[in-house]
């Protein structure tokens, strides 16, 4: 059971931004990816959870053996299991966090089918509050007038509520202040366990002291240079990217 | 249609007094001798006139199902006062906190028992942009309808909640809820005009607010007649010294719905918050027209309307903003959105601005768009279904609104009649 990238290649128009993407994040780990800005990091992420403007021109993407280009829609390939906490997450005017969540939660349910109000409730209040979200925030708009740090803690509210089996978060870490990065990364922690795997994009090694990754692999030019357990994110912030493209052409790190 | 008030048939069934009929009489005569609108006329321009086509509407029966309506006339939880009609006739009333010396009275008793109040203020607002022959029928075929009036230094707490019902196949209608606030008066009304039974109707209504100095009126409108209704509803607030008015018009039903809402800021401090949230679907089309009338100082008008346009529906609107000479200091902004959700939907914005004065702020501007792909993602990538992501998005549009009302109850009331519409 894994999330499994295969040589995986994608355009926006007739430009190449992946150019041959192949890591496998099985069930109950966590991997990191780094990498430059414009390495690709995002549309990866953005490819997986469905994003109309991209096209896959070879390779695949397997979750747990199916094909997520199997699965027509983002909407569906998220009620498969799939979860990206977005790097810029969208303003929803109007729509609020807590009916927000409770569509994409009454989503997963069978036909007729009716969630639950107060366990709902009870739910989210809970989650909340151990990512110190006030609860004043459930009659606020998605996102709208929200400060950075508050956007991303609302993305992790999200995953903990829907409860995926592999959740890519797009840095989730930029924005947050000391704090928060430490109650992001409880949360996250809180939900790792033998049933979720993780790919967690960043350009901290901070984080990775708290989301204590498996595998870091170092994304550049839509390829991943290099790959290796939780040091060479410490590496690579004492020798930079520049390092990774030079030893790139030498056989990678175990 | 048209049965004239002289005959018999009418007299027997017209409750108000004879004074009153006389003049109905004379603005039937009127309506007869006013010509019809035509492509020429600035007003209807862009409306598909042939929808005014009244030939096939008939004076509306009697209501055969009272009490189901009766039944379904729930809105607010509590409320100082609600009234139902049906197809034009009272069916049922109740006021359970209403304070004293707050009339809240049909039309034609009002006529009678503060004949001083009715005539100053009924219809006392021309009609200016361009329904003046349907205000002359309505006047002339009127029967039904309800005067609020909160004399001076009075607040009615709990919303007053008005519903006006249509039954029967071309029945034809004519709501009007006239409020009269006295000084530092406030209070908070919500209409409902509603199809009983989803046949074609016709529905010609008129609101009517007076506010005098230093009182609040938010009002609020949502008008679900049935699909194929022809409806016309025609709104005038005459702002006070340092009165405010918020008014939100609802348009959820109906095929070609006329609205025409006007503003006048007459006394100096006034403020006018006028504010549509109008969902074209299907074939409908919503043909709305304002204005913005300063004519005092320190004055400013507000408005906002969101459309939402999906099939192959249309919505027009045509605002003007005028500012009369000699008054400064004035703000006035005026915004149209329109979120066109097919190829086919249109939407037509003129908005206008008639400035004689240059110690003004105005702003007024539409934009037009569709849904935002990025904002769909988001969503979808949420396991919300595309269809499913586009209402929330619609709901959200109007629920912004919303947020504008100063009433708890009413938001909240609002907010569900929204979430059902769009079923969110
Ligand atoms: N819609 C687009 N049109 C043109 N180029 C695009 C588009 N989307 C992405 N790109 C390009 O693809 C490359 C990869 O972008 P991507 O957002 O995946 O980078 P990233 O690794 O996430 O960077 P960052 O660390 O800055 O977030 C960039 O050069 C970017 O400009
Ligand atoms: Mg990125």
């Amino acid at each position: 059971m894994s999330l499994s990238i295969q040589n995986l290649t994608a355009n926006i128009g007739d430009l190449p931004i992946l150019k041959g993407i192949t890591l496998e994040v099985p069930k109950g780990e966590v991997h990191a990816i780094m990498g430059k800005n414009g390495s690709g990091k995002s549309t990866l992420a953005k490819i997986m959870a469905g994003h109309p403007d991209y096209t896959v021109t070879g390779g695949d993407v397997l979750m747990d053996g199916r094909s997520l280009f199997e699965i027509a829609g983002p909407d569906e390939r998220a009620r498969a299991g799939l979860f990206l906490a977005f790097q810029y997450p969208m303003e929803i005017p109007g729509v609020t966090i807590a009916n927000f969540i409770r569509a994409a939660i009454q989503s997963r349910l069978a036909e007729g089918e009716e969630l639950e109000a107060t366990d709902y409730y009870a739910n989210l209040y809970a989650k909340m509050d151990a990512l110190k979200i006030p609860r004043a925030f459930t009659s606020r708009s998605v996102n709208e007038g929200f400060s950075g740090g508050e956007k991303k803690r609302c993305e992790i509210l999200q995953m903990a509520m829907l409860e995926p089996k592999y959740a890519v978060l797009d840095e989730t870490d930029s924005g947050l202040d000391i704090d928060a990065l430490k109650i992001v990364s409880e949360g996250v922690n809180a939900l790792r366990s033998p049933d979720r795997g993780f790919l967690v994009i960043t350009h901290y090694q901070r984080l990775l002291d708290y989301i204590v990754p498996d595998r870091v692999h170092v994304m550049v030019d839509g390829r991943i240079a290099m790959s290796g357990d939780k040091n060479l994110a410490l590496e690579l912030e004492a020798r930079g990217y520049d390092w990774v493209t030079e030893t790139a052409a030498e056989p990678a790190l175990a | 249609m048209i049965t004239a008030p002289e005959s018999p048939a009418v007299i027997e069934t017209n409750p108000f007094p004879h004074w009153f009929q006389r003049e109905q009489a004379a603005a039937l005569a009127d309506y007869e001798s006013t010509p019809a609108p035509t492509r020429r006329d600035e007003a209807w321009r862009f409306a598909s006139l042939k929808a005014l086509d009244l030939s096939a509407f008939v004076p509306a029966p009697e209501i055969a199902s009272e009490g189901k309506l009766i039944n379904a006339s729930t809105g607010l939880g509590d409320f100082a006062a609600r009234f139902v009609f049906g197809n034009n006739a009272l069916v049922h009333h109740e006021a359970p906190a209403l304070p004293e010396g707050v009339i809240v009275e049909p039309l034609d008793v009002a006529a009678y028992e503060h004949e001083a109040l009715f005539r100053a203020y009924f219809m006392a607002q021309p009609v200016e942009l361009g329904s003046h022959k349907y205000a002359r029928l309505h006047k002339a075929m009127l029967t039904g309808g309800v005067l609020v009036h909160v004399p001076k230094n009075v607040e009615v707490a709990l919303p007053i909640e008005l519903f006006y019902w249509v039954e029967g196949e071309n029945s034809s209608v004519f709501p009007h809820t006239l409020i009269v606030l006295g000084d530092n008066a406030k209070v908070t009304v919500i209409d409902h005009f509603k199809s009983a039974d989803g046949a074609r109707a016709f529905a010609c209504g008129i609101n009517d607010f007076h506010l005098g100095r230093g009182s609040q009126l938010t009002y609020a409108a949502v008008q679900d007649w049935s699909r194929d209704t022809l409806a016309f509803h025609l709104n005038s607030t005459l702002v006070g010294r340092d009165a405010t008015a918020t008014a939100l018009l609802a348009n959820f039903g109906g095929g070609y719905v006329r609205g025409e809402s006007l503003s006048k800021l007459a006394h100096d401090g006034g403020r006018s918050v006028m504010l549509s949230m109008n969902l074209a679907d299907g074939t409908r089309e919503i043909d709305q027209h304002t204005l913005q009338d300063h004519a005092a100082k320190h004055a400013s008008s507000d408005l906002l309307y969101q459309n939402v346009v999906d099939d192959a529906a249309r919505t027009i609107f045509a605002g003007i903003i005028r500012v009369q000479e000699g008054e400064s200091q004035t703000d006035a902004y005026q915004r149209v959105r329109n979120l066109l959700l097919t190829d086919d939907a249109i939407a037509v914005s003129m908005p206008g601005l008639e400035i004689l004065n240059d110690d003004v702020r105005c702003t007024h501007g539409a934009t037009s768009g569709g849904l935002d792909p990025d904002e769909l993602f988001y969503m979808q990538a949420r396991g919300i279904s595309k269809k499913l992501a586009a209402r929330l998005i619609v709901a959200g549009r109007f629920n912004s609104l919303v947020e504008r009302i100063d009433n708890e109850a009413l938001r909240d009331r609002l907010r569900a009649v929204i979430a059902d519409r769009l079923g969110v």
